[in-house]
């Protein structure tokens, strides 16, 4: 029906009406088509509204206005289907900020979803409140920020720390108050977080670097197992950190260089007191000694040169270039060079990087030079690129073959790239003296060469090169004068002519009649060609002003009348100097000094010299130019500043003096797995507690107490210092903090603990008969081995049978699996038929691999090693019945078995786990965490109808997961 | 971060726009125009063009520029690997990438890129959990979406993000169990005039495609794991075992993946496994010139060289060319100047050969430049560099898996100069 309609119309009406017509009838059925998506999406039937919304999608993807469905889309924010909801919230984002009012009608149905027990839909309920771009809801947000950031799932607190940037750029005078969100969240120990709030913190306060000391030496090793693009963040930004915190490693290399450039260009007598007072500051200066935090980043970020992500890579190297000492940044060439392989996009920004690091540190890549030469197929950009390195690279014991290279690259067909290879072989001609007369030849056989281009580029070159020594040269000079009638790039020309002019005295002969010839076609040249015609003319009048008086006259009255106003000024300026009249003035005298003054021969630079004052691989290397939001890599500071500013507080060391707690019940820690702001309160307070009980305890104040805790840090510093692998120890700040209220006292181990009571099984270390007289046993105290939370306590206990006195009892060459650390007890002596215990700490890792090691006395040793049941690797954790669920929803690897009836007292026995309360007397919960790591382990007994009984464990651990089942099982059944 | 992001065709249309943050005019593509307008090829269009407020990142796959937005700095590199990412992602998705995939499917589209970044930081790259999170779209699920009404995202919600191995997705089953891996080597070479290697390299990669139930670890080691001096790893892989055992040890994502690609330098010799005779020449005052071509094997280790192709890139000035194989097709394109010839499988008793004159435009003087002649091949059952898998071994679950290992040599990029 329209259409015959239209048509009836359309045949009437003149063409340009018809457009408008045309316009106006799409325009009413664009909006009759909207009609009919509001009816869509008001309908009742989910796939309606899902048909209707796919379409509104579609549209915006094509970049179509679709924001008059506005109130009708967001009525269905609250719909049930998942797929429409998220349709919607990607329409609402899109159009919140031009409908502003309407949007909120919306808000009420996240607030909703931020209080729902579901972590996911809490966590998506933020992201999309927090990217509707509406002012108003500022406040809302800020508090929705605030409380996710201490939601117990790490998901949703690395969504809080997704929405801090947003909430910054929609209202910047948030950002006292997102910082110290952000101060709460940087101290976060999960690897979900730690990249997000990075990158919050790089947005919002890239300058608060105080707020990174603390976490440093945790983000340094959390790195590895941060998702790949929290890496690059976190090591862009732990770059410019370790430049404000540590000293140049190659400060005594730098010395020695700014001397010898110093040298070059200082005058003699300069020179001497130059050298005396650096010689007297290298004397000064302490022999350079890393900071350990320097080195732990070092060693941490060096495995991630083998990521997968090129950007990771990258992010790597430039560290290692901007941090490591000299010595060491060769290990990235390597990485870079794999690097090449992938694809254009990024060999183009890796060739930029590498292009500015041959500057600095040629060395480097010399052993890959092969991996830069060009292949036909390489983009043009790549090419050069490529040629570029190449040029960088060159020395003396490679030039050569890298001549040889170049030749090849010139007879390409790709002429831009000839064009280049020429240039770089003018500039490998300027650095290296000894093949200058060979690149020079090579260069004059390309004049004869049929394509232009390459003519005029090899005569800009040799242009320059001749600059160098032109006395030696006058027959190419010759050689270029005929190139004249040829050469028509304006750019070949005028070097040609500036050539001639430059060294008219040693071509007398054909100088002036090159300038007969110009003066010809002076009117047809291009603007760069008639300057240096007048140039010419004006030198040739000085030198040989007979044979050239009229010529020049007749050359400066034809630019009078140029149009080019440069080319007329030039002109009245030379005639004024150079045509001796009444009027002018003194300076005519000095026309000749000013024009044929010696020139210094130019500097062939890399145009990626000194680009490297910007933080290499960022965009605005990349650009050569301060991108928005680039923050400056700052220089090495003078003297370090403090390093304990790192250290994170370490807690009184605690040592077991009181009774061992045992049995099911007697969970002898209590940690409340809430959010963390409860956590910290609550530990804080507790702390508060302590402090102010001791105080009262003993006369001994607060101060004692700082000393005592300073004590304890030198004792770390000094371990630390022992071994490399320690470093990392004083990052995990005990979280749990453990009810023992007795006093730090660092000769407490060496007195005795109580002895276990019978629940817990004692090993045998050391029978009597092999230890001569000597039997060690031990036994897990499950205590909290207070000096390092991370570490399993275990009891050793030493009984001396024979009849003399055993002294220097020690721990000698323990040998760890990787990351597995030991804390040695003190030495002890015994005296005959004496028992004495100790308690040593060992972090197991998270593994059931012994720790080995040799037990010495002052006369013999001993090869022992220790073993722990899986069940000994956790500490209780008190949960309540809904955090339990909660968890353990979270936590997928279950492994349901089933077996006999259980007795919570067997699981207690075989696990150090906590009892949950629990409703139902069917169901037995206990629940713990990995020592070292901390992950939950949550074990569930269910007695089911006719004796049988299901096991469930959960732990994000697998390994631990699996063996806690057998052993459960194995106990059970017993 | 990224502000934006628009897909362009080949003809300089947009036909997809994604904006994370606020708005930004599709205007701003207009410095990208013409830089492409000023590139004389495609790939030579700059991956960055600063614009006066903005900064355009752009990378070039299947024929669809992809254009970011970024307004304040971030590392390039960031951005472009985000971006192949994300061409990957789609590839997985609809098998292809191209102009036609991506608006025919442009809710999942979109929905994906809702999904990788969160107000231009990336939230969720790991194929496997998009997958949960959004199912690929298959002919099956189409049929039974128009019919059910069901939709293509996740009903359940994805776990995946919180777990520790967030490559994996849990509760995979499958009834056969199979792991199989191929271990890919391409060779990079340029061999000169007179048959002498420059350089050549070896670029190996260990795809794998692993479908086994539950959460297997496992291990596989090397004959030679010496070899491997140069490697990259998918994060699954355990860095401190490698490090000390030369060990892979992995719970493998599910599906496709690349499990590590390594690289072995020019500094060790690498075998040739091809040679090219070659005699192409123009004479002065001519308007002919002479092509001949055989080639050859060498150093195969017994195997057959398959799916040989040869192109070369000829001068402009030649018009044509005539010329006659000895097994194989040939072509060759008078606008493009392109030869190509398809030969087959090298057989060593007859070697393949190319023969024949081309004619130059009359008149002409002889072309200066030499065409280089760029080689593919492929070698099936060898690894040029002699690594071999010694074993795979699975832990954590109870069946035994089939296993399976392939290896392939192909030519990378194999350039003869003449």
């Amino acid at each position: 029906m329209i259409h015959l309609i239209m048509d009836t119309f359309l045949r009437y009406l003149k063409e340009r009406e018809q457009e408008q017509l045309v316009k106006i009838l799409s325009f009413m059925f664009y909006i009759f088509r909207h009609d009919d998506l509001k009816e869509m999406l008001d309908s009742n039937k989910d796939s309606l509204k899902l048909e209707a919304m796919k379409r509104i999608v579609a549209m915006i993807a094509r970049g179509k206005n679709t924001s008059d469905l506005f109130p009708a889309v967001v009525k269905n924010v609250a719909c049930k289907n998942i797929e429409v909801k998220k349709l919607v919230y990607v329409y609402l984002v899109r159009y919140a900020e031009e409908q502003q009012d309407l949007a909120l009608l919306s808000i009420s149905t996240f607030q909703r979803g931020l209080k729902d027990p579901n972590q996911l839909i809490r966590a998506s309920a933020l992201r999309v409140l927090s990217s509707i771009r509406v002012t108003i809801i500022v406040p809302i947000m800020m508090l929705a920020i605030k409380e996710a950031a201490s939601d117990m799932s790490p998901y949703v607190r690395k969504t809080a720390a997704h929405a801090i940037p947003k909430l910054h750029s929609l209202d910047p005078e948030q950002k006292d108050q997102l910082i110290e969100v952000i101060e709460k969240l940087l101290a976060d120990k999960t690897t979900l977080v730690a990249g997000s709030v990075v990158m919050a913190f790089e947005e919002v306060c890239p300058d608060r670097i105080d707020l990174i000391h603390k976490n440093y030496r945790k983000l340094c090793n959390l790195l590895i197992d941060v998702e790949e693009w929290g890496q690059v963040v976190i090591i862009n930004m732990l770059t410019r950190y370790a430049r404000t915190q540590f000293l140049n490693p190659n400060i005594n290399e730098s010395l020695l260089e700014d001397s010898s450039e110093k040298a070059f260009y200082a005058s003699d007598d300069e020179e001497d007191e130059d050298k005396k007072a650096e010689a007297a500051a290298l004397v000064k200066r302490k022999p350079y000694v890393m900071d350990p935090d320097h080195r732990l980043l070092l060693r941490n970020t060096k495995p991630l040169l083998q990521s997968r992500n090129a950007a990771v890579v990258m992010a790597v190297a430039q560290l290692y270039f901007h941090l490591a000492p000299k010595a060491e940044v060769g290990i990235i060439a390597k990485a870079l060079v794999r690097l090449m392989r992938s694809h254009s996009e990024v060999q183009y920004v890796v060739l930029q990087n590498v292009a500015t690091m041959t500057i600095k540190r040629r060395g480097m890549f010399e052993p890959y030079l092969k991996s830069f030469y060009i292949r036909s197929t390489d983009p043009t950009q790549i090419k050069i690129l490529k040629l570029e390195v190449l040029t960088n690279l060159a020395n003396e014991t490679n030039i050569s073959t890298i001549l040889r290279e170049f030749q090849t690259y010139i007879k390409s067909m790709d002429k831009d790239f000839v064009a280049a290879s020429i240039q770089a072989i003018g500039r490998c001609a300027t650095n290296i003296g000894e093949v200058r007369d060979t690149c020079l030849n090579g260069l004059v056989q390309l004049l004869s060469n049929r394509d232009e281009l390459v003519v005029a580029e090899s005569v800009v070159v040799i242009k320059k090169l001749l600059q160098m020594q032109p006395e030696q040269h006058s027959d190419i000079i010759k050689h270029m004068a005929k190139l004249i009638d040829n050469i028509q790039v304006p750019m070949a020309r005028a070097s040609i002519l500036w050539l001639i002019g430059e060294y008219c005295e040693h071509v007398p002969k054909i100088a002036p009649d090159v300038l007969r010839k110009m003066a010809k076609t002076f009117t047809n040249e291009e603007d760069i060609v008639k300057l240096q015609i007048i140039n010419l003319a004006a030198k040739l009048y000085l030198t040989n002003s007979k044979q050239t008086k009229l010529l020049t006259q007749y050359v400066l009255n034809l630019a009078k009348y140029d149009q080019n106003y440069d080319i007329r000024d030039r002109a009245r300026f030379i005639r004024q100097l150079i045509v001796p009249t009444d009027k002018s003035g003194a300076l005519s005298k000095y026309a000749k000094k000013l024009f044929l003054a010696l020139k210094p021969a130019p500097v062939l630079e890399s145009p990626f010299k000194d680009r490297d004052h910007f933080q290499l691989g960022s965009l605005s290397h990349l650009l050569n130019a301060k991108a928005g939001g680039y923050q400056e890599l700052p220089e090495w500071p003078e003297s370090a500043p403090d390093p304990s500013v790192r250290n994170v507080e370490v807690k009184d060391s605690v040592c077991a003096r009181r009774t061992v707690l045992t049995g099911p019940e007697g969970a002898g820690v209590l940690l409340l797995q809430t959010t963390r702001g409860i956590l910290i309160s609550l530990f804080r307070q507790m702390t508060h507690e302590l402090l102010h009980h001791s105080h009262s305890e003993q006369s001994s104040g607060t101060e004692d107490r700082k000393r005592g805790r300073k004590a304890v840090k030198n004792q770390k510093s000094s371990s630390e210092s022992e071994s490399e692998s320690e470093s990392s120890e004083s990052e995990d700040e005990s979280e749990e903090e453990s009810e023992e209220e007795s006093e730090s006292d660092t000769n407490i181990r060496k007195k005795k603990t109580i002895a276990p009571s019978g629940s817990i099984k004692m090993y045998e270390l050391l029978h009597r008969i092999t230890g001569e007289g000597l039997a060690v046993e031990y036994c897990f105290s499950r205590q909290p081995f207070s000096p390092d939370p991370n570490m399993v306590a275990v009891q050793i206990q030493f009984t001396n049978n024979t009849n003399s006195e055993t002294k220097n009892l020690h721990i000698e060459e323990p040998r760890l699996q990787s990351g597995m650390r030991i804390r040695e007890f003190a030495e002890i002596g015994l005296q005959p038929s004496e028992s004495v215990t100790v308690v040593m700490g060992i972090d197991f890792c998270d593994s059931t691999q012994a720790a080995n090691f040799q037990l010495c006395t002052h006369t013999r040793k001993f090869f022992v090693s220790i073993q722990p049941p899986v069940g000994e690797l956790m500490t209780p954790v008190f949960l309540t019945e809904n955090d339990f669920k909660k968890e353990q929803g979270k936590r997928m690897s279950a492994h349901p078995r089933f077996s006999t009836p259980s007795c919570s007292i067997r699981v207690t026995a075989t696990a150090n786990l906590s009892r949950v309360p629990c409703g139902s007397d069917k169901e037995c919960r206990f629940a713990g965490k990995t020592v070292s790591s901390g992950c939950l382990v949550l074990v569930t007994v269910t007695t089911k109808e006719g004796g049988r009984a299901q096991l469930t464990v959960n732990c994000e651990k697998m390994v631990i997961g699996t063996m806690l089942v057998k052993d459960i099982m194995q106990a059970l059944s017993q | 971060m990224i502000h934006s992001l628009f897909l362009v065709n080949a003809s300089g249309d947009i036909f997809l726009e994604k904006h994370w943050k606020s708005v930004v005019s599709r205007s701003v593509c207009d410095y990208f125009f013409e830089a492409v307008e000023r590139a004389t090829e495609p790939e030579n269009v700059p991956p960055v063009i600063p614009t006066p407020h903005h900064c355009l990142i752009n990378v070039l796959r299947q024929r669809v520029y992809f254009v970011a937005v970024i307004q304040s700095e971030v590392p390039p590199l960031f951005v472009i690997e985000f971006l192949h990412r994300v061409v990957d992602t789609f590839q997985d998705y609809f098998g292809v990438c191209t102009e036609a995939a991506v608006k025919d499917n442009v809710v999942v589209v979109y929905e994906l890129l809702e999904e990788m970044l969160d107000n231009g930081f990336p939230l969720a790259t790991e194929s496997n959990i998009l997958k949960e999170l959004i199912k690929p779209p298959t002919i099956l699920r189409t049929v039974v979406n128009t019919i059910t009404g069901s939709t293509n995202v996740g009903e359940q919600l994805p776990t995946g993000q919180l777990s520790v191995v967030p490559w994996r997705r849990t509760g995979v089953k499958y009834t056969n169990n199979e792991a199989y891996f191929d271990v890919v080597e391409e060779i990079d070479a340029i061999i000169d005039k007179s048959g002498s290697t420059i350089t050549a390299e070896i670029q190996g990669v260990i795809d794998a495609c692993v479908k086994l139930t539950g959460m297997p670890d496992l291990t596989l080691s090397f004959m030679n794991p010496r070899l491997l001096d140069d490697v990259s790893f998918h994060p699954c892989v355990r860095f401190k075992r490698w490090e000390a055992e030369r060990i892979l040890s992995f719970v493998p994502p599910d599906g496709n993946f690349r499990l590590l690609s390594y690289h072995v330098s020019s500094q060790n010799l690498v075998a040739i496994p091809v040679y090219v005779k070659h005699n192409i020449s123009f004479r002065e005052g001519s308007s002919q010139g002479r092509f001949e071509l055989t080639l050859g094997p060498k150093q195969t280790m017994g195997k057959a060289v398959e799916s040989v192709l040869v192109s070369s890139q000829l001068p402009r000035g030649v018009l044509n060319a005539n010329l006659s194989p000895s097994q194989g097709t040939y072509t060759f394109d008078p606008v493009t100047k392109l030869l190509s010839w398809d030969v087959g499988k090298i057989n060593p008793q007859k070697l393949p050969s190319l023969k024949g004159s081309m004619s130059l435009q009359t008149g002409a003087s002889k072309p200066d430049e030499n065409p280089t002649i760029n080689l593919q091949f492929k070698i099936q059952q060898l690894a040029v560099s002699g690594l071999k898998v010694n074993r795979l071994d699975m832990y954590g679950e109870k069946y035994k898996p089939f296993k399976g290992i392939k290896y392939m040599t192909k030519a990378g990029k194999f350039q003869v100069r003449t």
